[in-house]
């Protein structure tokens, strides 16, 4: 007995900690590899894009005037333009898109559950997670650019059709997380249905649903296809929704590879753009986070 | 005594969805023994199915729950305690796939008729849960006042009628100076009793207790069987329990269920000493279950 336990609390054989001392290693390796490009890009990002940072860059406008040369200070001017831009993009789309994906959540988690119908819904909006953005764009393209011009809220549609599936399924998950004795606590105290959505389970669920509201807005404020050929992409901050409009993922193609790739400081100006958009996009990510930790649902 | 107005012997009668009016007298008697009680407000079971998908959980059963009174389930795990009580305030149907036929009155009246309103139902017959679950967005007052507010009535009185649901609960002293705290901050044993309370404020005629101390710890499940008793002189009272003590020390007759048939339904004491049927007696004696 006493020599049967000794062999089995005896140390493993030396190659067996030798092999699982390499695995480990390999293991590390391949992560630190796959950190590499992640590392580099905010490398990059934050040395390029700070150069442009100054107080001017954010409270002015584009400026590519080709008329007069004058060399030295033509700097391409700052993105004003583009931070509006972008959020009145976003803004109108998050208009559109949170009551109608809440009421397609409060539907299947409080009266489709597992039927039919909402079945095919829940599988009909993953679909459309997966559509690539750019069709999108092409969709409100031929509906409502084509012939009659490009035009901010017409950017905002296209957006709003990104998001709604995601505020969707996300406002979903947190409706199934509220717990089911709540909701029958309430019913038998007598509360009609409507009464125990309002005043029961949307309470509980807020600071989740506002979480995957901020998500899908961070994926909405940076896509650029939906906005590529259907905002317009005027230099001049508008307030008009009817107008062309700026938009900070805009404004970087155009910078780096559109039509103001050859002017002097469209570089730039596009890495101090991109850094933007990544701020603003990492302080939704936070806030999202500092709700979804204040959650009662856990 | 004879045994309570439930007649099992009937058997279950080819489960009519047909509301059959009970033999009682419509006049609310109350049961002989009580004094100055209020008009009773009695439950009488006839005939109930229920049924999860096709798995068939009570089986055409007959029961009467006299007004005013504590009337305990008892049973094995399985024997259809918890459907015969959300088969009373109609929540049985609100799990997917889950139905009941057979008829169930509040005084005469069909709960599963065609002209009663199912909140109505369920406003008339409280229920306390197995785990207290006070709502987590609400403070203690906002609990106890839910009720009012989910079903609409919006007396003026609700500060009033908060404190007396609070008082009726025995919560009243512990909680009066931090009433717009957070429900969920009690411990446990308050938190039920918060429940009880928040059953009580919507002013039911009928409470239904589904196993409401087996999560709570020996001092507040006495606390919780102190309240039952007062709370009879009431309302009448249906509590599913899966200690037999406590269906001794609280219930005036009690009901054991197998399989989800009743075996049995004496006055109390009767059931657990002299019990009639054979496996009535092995369940009560702790020979099986």
């Amino acid at each position: 007995m006493s020599v049967n336990s000794q062999t089995l609390l005896a140390p493993v054989s030396s190659r067996r900690r030798l092999t699982d001392r390499g695995m480990r290693a390999l293991l590390l390796a391949l992560t630190l590899v796959a950190l590499v490009p992640l590392v580099l890009i905010i490398y990059y990002l934050l040395k390029e894009g700070l150069k442009s940072f100054s107080g001017s860059f954010f409270t002015s406008d584009p400026n590519f005037s080709t008329s007069f040369t004058n060399g030295s200070s033509s700097n391409g001017g700052g993105i004003e333009s583009a931070i509006v831009g972008s959020i009145e993009l976003v803004l109108i789309a998050t208009i559109v898109s949170v009551p109608l994906g809440l009421g397609v959540a409060l539907y299947l988690s409080e009266y489709g559950k597992q039927g039919r119908l909402a079945t095919w819904i829940r599988y009909f909006l993953d679909v459309m997670t997966g559509v690539p953005s750019v069709v999108f764009g092409l969709f409100i393209y031929i509906l409502l650019v084509s012939g009659s011009g490009e035009a901010l809220w017409k950017a905002s549609l296209a957006l709003a059709l990104l998001m709604l599936p995601i505020v969707a399924r996300a406002a979903e998950v947190v409706l199934d997380l509220v717990p089911g004795h709540l909701r029958e606590a309430a019913l038998a105290l007598g509360a009609p249905r409507w009464r125990v959505i309002s005043k029961v389970v949307l309470p509980t669920a807020i600071p989740g649903l506002v979480t995957g509201v901020l998500l899908a807005v961070a994926r909405g404020i940076g896509e650029t296809a939906p906005v590529l050929f259907v905002a317009g992409g005027a230099l001049g901050t508008t307030l008009n929704p009817g107008g062309e409009t700026n938009a900070l993922p805009l404004m970087i193609y155009n910078d780096i590879s559109g039509q103001y790739a050859a002017s002097p400081g469209a570089s730039g100006q596009g890495w101090g753009a991109a850094l933007t958009l990544v701020l603003l996009v990492l302080i939704l990510n936070l806030l999202a986070r500092l709700i979804s930790r204040r959650s009662r649902l856990a | 005594m004879s045994t309570a107005n439930g007649t099992p012997e009937e058997g279950p009668a080819g489960a009519g969805t047909q509301a059959q009016p009970p033999e009682q007298a419509p006049a609310p008697a109350s049961a002989p023994g009580q004094v100055a009680a209020k008009t009773g407000h009695e439950i009488s079971v006839s005939g109930l199915n229920a049924y999860y998908g096709s798995q068939h959980a009570v089986k055409g059963i007959d029961i009467h729950f006299p007004a005013n009174e504590v009337t305990a389930l008892i049973g094995p795990s399985g024997s259809g305690k918890s459907t015969v009580v959300r088969c009373i305030n109609r929540m049985h149907e609100e799990i997917p796939g889950a139905r009941a036929t057979g008829s169930v009155t509040l005084n005469d009246v069909d709960l599963y008729g065609p002209s009663v309103d199912l909140t109505s139902v369920r406003r008339l017959i409280g229920m306390v849960f197995q785990k207290p679950n006070p709502f987590p967005t609400m403070s203690i007052r906002d609990n106890v006042a839910a009720g009012l507010k989910l079903t609409g009535t919006k007396p003026n009185d609700i500060k009033e009628r908060v404190e007396k649901s609070l008082r009726s609960v025995g919560l009243w002293d512990e909680v009066k100076d931090r009433l717009g705290s957070p429900g969920i901050g009690l411990s446990g044993g308050q938190q039920q009793r918060l429940c009880i309370a928040r059953a009580v404020a919507v002013e039911p005629e009928v409470i239904l207790m589904d196993e409401p101390c087996s999560a709570l710890d020996p001092g507040a499940t006495l606390k919780v069987e102190e309240l039952v008793d007062e709370l009879k002189s009431r309302y009448t009272i249906v509590i599913v329990t899966h200690n037999m003590q406590q269906a001794a020390r609280v219930a005036n007759s009690t009901v054991f269920l197998m399989e989800g048939e009743v075996i049995e339904h004496s006055p109390t004491n009767e059931l657990f000493t002299r019990p009639k049927d054979e496996r009535t007696e092995r369940y009560v004696t702790g020979k099986f279950g």
